[in-house]
């Protein structure tokens, strides 16, 4: 009795505020918008019984679907999100790794500090860290006075409210969930691999190659879905560092929902983005699944 | 009797503390006990023994409670305990990984039992305390596992699951995470305490050597089924099994079809040309064809320079005659082991022996002199080997082999002659011995008290035969690559059907 | 031996520079005495003085202490469930649709959790206030909170577990005795990363959040969508100096702990040669 207890608290509370409210949107999506509160129809109305449901049903329709492909600032949104979130999944790898890397060749005494150092910003508030670069970047900010007080340019560089600060932002604020799986790979590898691999005549960089990154595959795999899924979806960013021009899925919706009230329209932009970001999220489970086989 | 030889399976009226009654278990279709009965006795030392995965684990969980039998009954004094679940049977368990609360110190640890059955506080010191002082270690009681040695929380373990004081312990490989030498002190002291509180022990394990040291029976598992139940005497000296056989110390086993040999028919030792005796070859004033005192120490009993010493070479077969009718009746011969327990020890419990003793009688005057270098006198011994027994044809070229004892078989039936290395002699020279086969030194394992020799026959076969190291190294003549004689007696080997 | 080389060194000096300048010109900045934020006009702590004199964010900042601690606590409880069913339960109906809500918040977009939550909210009829950002925040974070708990669950020895039951205890006292104590390390910083999380949270508070309820990041949304303030820098000074004391004492704690246990350990190797 217990036990059913024990499952039956958690699982009921994860189906009334996660798998409910999506059922809720996946419906709403499939309504029509109307100045009412709420602002759309049908309403099901179960006193009606069977053939409130039937009607119900029938006034379902894939309207907003249409509306999304025939309107171009949805895909342009989805394709720009598409293309910011591949393009600052590899910069930040590309920061990420050697910074994983080092971590791990490391001396051990300077490991745990290090891994701390990393881990830090994750409890600091996201909010916070993202604000900090609108100082730095804005165009009377820290690294303009810098450049020009160097003289390296003449005119301020118009950084902020631009794409390139929405890189920046995406890969410091990401950039832990790039480093911590790698460098938990990299970490568990065995140092005479590459003493082996140097015994058998390769080059320290071929030995890189040939057994250094094969051996973090898992880590960087795990990375990079990490960084890309939630970057998908990402609004705090690009509304704070990017500009008018700065499209992507998560702001759409936000202002979808609370500017135009279109309710249908933004739960169908969510079901979209859901439906993008499944086949990422299937393998990334996928891939951590076969690393926890893997170490046993 | 009871008080003098613990021996309770032996007596039908002593009822079994545990019975397994036709107790299966399955995980889906995988079956890891396969309809098993067999009982336990109050105060045994019952050793389950298998290597991993043939299921003695479960049998333990099922007792502990862990897991239930999906067929079948286990009655603990005659009560089926299906329906009790762990925390209410008086069954406790020692866990292999210790299971120690790492929360919790020494004391605490102990005390955890006595606490859940709600026993006043005083009680409970007194017993914790008296644990303690059983496993030597009070001066730890306020200490965390972690603040302790291996050896120290295997102590710590068992205290805790004897503080109940239950009827029955379960240990799961309890000397596993030790190294060897702790290992074996532990062994002694796990006897120690096991006599001391008189609580049945059931222990698990994949170690040979630990089993036949500390049990009183051990049960041989195979892939879910217990194939030999027997004291470990009986385990090593007459496996029913090729399988018990192997798994239990070192073996040479010899396939083929047995020929149940015609009374009075004289087999002919040697059937090969290349073997046959010449008088040179049979002088060997010293063959090496002895059973070492290191083979007792190979099961636990402590060597004695005083175990007879059976001289293989000749066979004045007065007694063996005498015995050879009365043979199937009295299953395996004792070999010098046996005969030595038996006069050493079991002779005050159970008084003399009744059966004849197929023994050799002492060496007359003449035989105890060494021998003269002259050919003539020797030759003129031929190898008489007693009737009865069979020979077995195992391959092609080499000569049939002669078992004098061992189960009823019919001709051409398929058995296995299992050897211990021990009971193998070696020599450079062709002994006098009822079977005798010629081959090469491939390996020689050096084991201190002991050497193990590795010798191939010439259809490829490998023996492995041991010599006590009786002699300084400069006068061990048999070296690599030599060509040697093994050879062993008409009863050294066991005859397995199954 | 390992050591550095020059490569690692200067990867590791940009990467760690490139994480913490930011921060620590925030901080600096945050004494400025100037208004304009960009502009040093020397030391101050005026914008100390002002943000602690501001209501609106001290009332914000109330309601997110609040809610964080509401939920978290109630998400660690429900987290540490979750968790125990998932490594122990075995099979049960719709074992995999448990799993699957339970790993999916980790990945959802911020977004969609909370438009699905207010959709919700709005369907039911509940008025949207403090009460429905600590649901919606218990719900996420204890996702989170299982999937600690559940990492420390599986390496967590079950025999354990089994002794309890051996020597006497039921399932129950054998979970509050042993198994408690034992991952109580692991249920502490479930709580710590619900607590942190619920406080962090913009996107779903702003969804879940009515008018009679603002959350301290909402707060500070609205000041630096308009760009870079002075309070808010302070502010911001503030929570790093929290965050970064508490994290530092916390491993410095484990990390005794770690030598201790340690010392302890050769300790009693020696005792037994």
């Amino acid at each position: 009795m217990r036990r059913v207890a024990l499952i039956i608290v958690p699982y009921l509370w994860l189906l009334a505020l996660f798998l409910v409210p999506f059922a809720i949107v996946l419906k709403i999506s499939l309504s029509d918008i109307e100045l009412s509160i709420p602002p759309y129809t049908p309403q099901l109305d179960l006193s009606e019984g069977w053939e409130g449901i039937k009607a119900f049903f029938a006034a379902l329709d894939f309207e907003n679907f249409v509306f999304l492909t025939e309107d171009d600032l949805y895909w342009k949104a989805y394709l720009s999100s598409l293309q910011i979130a591949i393009i600052s999944t590899v910069l930040t790898l590309l920061v990420g790794y050697p910074m994983a890397y080092a971590m791990a060749r490391a001396p051990n005494h300077w490991r745990p500090t290090l891994l701390m150092l990393v881990i830090l910003p994750f409890w600091t508030s996201f909010l916070i860290r993202v604000y900090s670069w609108m100082g730095i970047l804005s165009t009377e900010g820290y690294l303009n006075q810098l450049l020009l007080s160097l003289g390296l340019i003449s005119e301020p560089l118009l950084i902020l409210n631009t794409n390139v600060a929405v890189y920046i932002g995406i890969i410091y604020t990401y950039l832990p969930f790039m480093i911590l799986p790698i460098y938990s790979a990299l970490e568990r590898m065995d140092d005479s691999l590459l003493e082996a691999a140097e015994d058998l005549g390769c080059s320290r960089l071929t030995a890189f190659w040939l057994v250094t990154l094969p051996l973090s595959k898992n880590g960087i795999i795990a990375g990079c879905f990490l960084v890309f899924i939630p970057v998908m979806g990402e609004f705090v960013i690009p509304s704070l560092l990017g500009g008018s021009q700065t499209l992507m899925i998560g702001k759409v919706l936000f202002e979808e929902f609370f500017n135009n009230r279109d309710w249908p329209v933004a739960s169908a932009v969510a079901v979209i983005l859901l439906l993008i970001l499944i086949i990422p999220i299937v393998l990334f489970q996928r891939n951590q699944q076969k690393t926890r086989e893997a170490e046993g | 009797m009871p008080e003098t030889k613990f021996e309770p399976w032996k007596d039908p009226n002593e009822k079994p503390l545990i019975q397994f009654k036709n107790v299966s278990k399955r995980f889906g279709t995988f079956t890891a006990i396969d309809n098993q009965s067999f009982d336990i006795y109050a105060k045994e030392f019952f050793a389950l023994l298998g290597p991993s995965g043939c299921g003695k684990t479960t049998m333990m969980r099922m007792l502990a409670g862990f897991e239930a039998p999906t067929e079948g009954t286990i009655l603990l004094s005659g009560r089926d305990i299906a329906p009790i679940p762990p925390n209410k049977r008086e069954v406790n368990m020692m866990f292999q990984s210790y299971a120690l609360f790492p929360h919790l110190s020494v004391w605490e640890n102990i005390a955890f039992g006595l606490k859940r059955d709600k026993l006043p506080a005083d009680k409970i010191a007194a017993r914790v305390d008296e644990m303690l002082k059983l496993t030597r270690l009070e001066r730890f009681a306020s200490r965390k596992p972690h603040q302790i040695s291996g050896g120290q929380r295997q102590r710590v373990a068992l205290a805790r699951s004897l503080a109940k004081g239950p009827k029955l312990l379960l240990l799961d490989e309890p000397l596993g995470a030790l190294d060897a030498k702790l290992r074996q002190d532990t062994q002694f002291e796990l006897m120690d305490i096991q006599e001391k509180t008189g609580t049945t022990f059931v222990i698990v394990t994949h170690d040979q050597e630990e089993a036949m040291t500390v049990a009183s029976r051990v049960a041989v598992m195979d892939e879910g089924r217990i194939v030999q139940i027997a004291t470990p005497d009986e385990i090593y000296e007459a496996p029913n099994s090729a399988y018990v056989a192997d798994f239990i110390g070192d073996v040479t086993l010899f396939s083929g079809t047995a020929t149940n040999r015609t009374p009075g028919a004289k087999t002919p030792v040697m059937e090969s040309p290349a073997v046959e005796t010449t008088p040179e070859e049979a002088e060997t004033p010293e063959t090496e064809t002895v059973e070492t005192p290191e083979a007792v120490a190979e099961i636990g009993v402590p060597a004695e320079p005083e175990a007879p010493v059976a001289p293989e070479t000749t066979t004045p077969a007065e007694p063996k005659t005498e015995a050879a009718p009365a043979k199937p009746a009295h299953g395996p011969q004792p070999n010098a082991l046996g005969l030595w327990l038996h006069d050493k020890v079991w002779a005050k419990v159970f008084g003399p022996r009744t059966d004849i003793v197929r023994q050799l009688p002492p060496p007359s005057d003449a035989e105890r002199k060494p021998k003269p270098a002259d050919p003539e006198t020797v030759s003129t011994e031929t190898t008489e080997i007693p009737e009865g027994g069979i020979t077995i044809d195992w391959a092609e070229g080499q000569p049939p082999l002669i078992a004098l004892d061992g189960p009823e078989v019919e001709d051409g039936q398929h058995v296995q002659l299992a050897l211990r290395p021990e009971k193998i002699g070696i020599s450079k020279t062709k002994p006098d011995a009822v079977n005798a086969l010629k081959g090469k030194v491939i390996d020689i394992a050096y084991l201190g008290n002991l050497s193990t020799y590795h010798v191939e026959l010439e259809n490829g076969t490998m023996i492995k035969a041991q010599l006590a190291n009786t002699r300084r190294i400069s006068r061990r003549d048999i070296t690599w690559e030599d060509e040697v004689w093994v050879s062993w007696t008409g009863t050294a080997g066991v005859v397995l059907t199954s | 031996m390992r050591r550095l080389t020059w490569f690692n060194t200067t990867s590791l000096t940009l990467g760690f520079a490139f994480l913490y300048l930011p921060m620590i010109i925030l901080v600096i900045y945050s004494f400025n005495a100037s208004k304009l934020v960009t502009v040093w006009a020397g030391f101050s702590t005026r914008w100390y003085g002002e943000l602690l004199q501001n209501q609106a964010f001290l009332d914000a900042a109330w309601v997110t202490l609040q809610v964080a601690v509401v939920s978290s606590t109630i998400a660690t409880v429900l987290g540490t469930m979750a968790a125990y069913v998932l490594v122990r339960a075995g099979r049960f109906w719709g074992r995999t649709l448990f799993s699957g809500m339970i790993y999916a918040p980790l990945v959802m977009p911020e977004v969609i959790t909370g438009l699905s939550l207010l959709l919700l909210f709005i369907g039911i009829g509940l008025d949207r206030g403090v009460l429905t950002i600590i649901l919606a925040h218990t719900t996420f974070s204890m996702c989170f909170v299982s999937v600690v708990v559940s990492s420390r669950l599986i390496s967590f020895d079950r025999s354990l577990e089994e002794a309890a039951l051996d020597l006497g205890c039921s399932p129950f006292s054998a979970f509050r005795l042993v198994t408690l104590p034992i991952i109580a390390p692991a249920v502490i910083s479930g709580w710590l990363l619900a607590f942190t999380l619920s406080l962090d949270d913009l996107v779903i508070a702003s969804f879940t959040a009515g008018p009679s309820a603002t959350t301290l990041p909402i707060k500070i949304w609205s000041s630096i969508r308009l760009g870079v303030s002075p309070e808010i820098n302070a502010l911001s000074t503030i929570l790093i100096a929290i965050v970064t004391i508490g994290v530092i004492s916390a491993s410095l704690v484990s990390k005794r702990q770690l030598m201790r246990q340690e010392a302890d350990e050769k300790a009693a190797v020696r005792a037994e040669a």
